[in-house]
């Protein structure tokens, strides 16, 4: 169903769209809330509570933005409301961009003694295409996005994952352009790595 | 030339994510560019990284079981 149609239907309240609508951005929602909360059994009443108020707005839902930088944006408020209530301010440590975090081990690089210190020692080699898209690959994905630390789990998840544009995670998470690309690089970094190590 | 300010391979794999983003300052871009021309381990490195990208971007998160149906529950009572 179209966006549009969603949104009549949703004002119909139609449960199979809103059935849709949470098997489309459900999950990706959740990702969200846990980068704010605590536990998963708080980010799922987050998410629920969210919903709630993605109902009673939807009348007034006026399409200036896209359905789903809505929905996101909803649950990241309602996350970071329950945060403060919770006494829990995300660490800064999840935001901070210490650019010494190397996001390659080190051990696959040459030394200071040798000839090309910095250079490959073990250089990355090309994965094979025709595996990329494999279930079983696509599980080794989803497991690797799983252990992401959530600040990080949560960036992967709006710009790889839902597709959204840099700015409107920045502008949903609060986070500076920095940040975003920090998170995002090292959410990347490691979920190549689980690939690498899979299909390598 | 500038050779004493060529970039090593660790200081490449950093730079990846900016590069993709197109955040890099021009001077970056082209020593980012220059590397990758003569390096096949950073090629790849880079093709690596656009490639968890499109991976990730066909995973299909499923929402939890038990999630779904608290919601159905949450809206039937908004309905109600």
């Amino acid at each position: 169903m179209e966006e549009a149609h969603l949104v009549a239907a949703l004002r119909a309240r139609d449960e199979a769209a809103f059935r849709e609508l949470i098997r489309m951005y459900g999950a990706g929602m959740l990702r969200v809330a846990q980068m704010y909360v605590s536990s998963r059994a708080v980010a799922e009443e987050v998410v629920q509570e969210a919903w709630l108020g993605v109902l009673k707005g939807i009348d007034r839902f006026e399409g200036r933005s896209s359905l789903k930088t809505w929905l996101f944006r909803i649950v990241a408020n309602t996350a970071k409301t329950r945060g403060v209530r919770e006494a829990r301010s995300v660490p800064f440590s999840a935001f901070a961009s210490d650019e010494d975090e190397a996001t390659v081990s080190p051990d696959r690089f040459l030394g200071s003694g040798t000839g090309f210190p910095g250079h490959w020692a073990a250089p990355p080699s090309r994965l094979p295409e025709g595996s990329l898209l494999a279930a079983e690959t696509m599980n080794v994905v989803q497991r690797a996005i799983d252990r992401l630390p959530p600040a990080q789990r949560a960036v992967l998840t709006m710009r790889d994952v839902e597709g959204f544009e840099a700015d409107e995670v920045c502008n949903a998470l609060d986070v500076t352009e920095t940040n975003q690309r920090v998170l995002l690089h090292r959410a990347r970094a490691k979920v190549r790595a689980a690939l690498e190590e899979y299909l390598g | 030339m500038r050779l004493e300010r060529e970039l090593t391979c660790k200081q490449i794999v950093e730079l990846v994510t900016a590069y993709l983003e197109d955040a890099l300052d021009s001077t970056d871009r082209e020593r980012f560019e220059e590397h990758l021309v003569f390096c096949d381990g950073c090629g790849n490195y880079l093709e690596q990284m656009r490639q968890t990208v499109l991976v990730a971007g066909q995973v299909d998160e499923q929402l939890p079981a038990e999630l779904e149906e608290r919601l159905l529950a949450a809206f039937r009572g908004w309905r109600a």
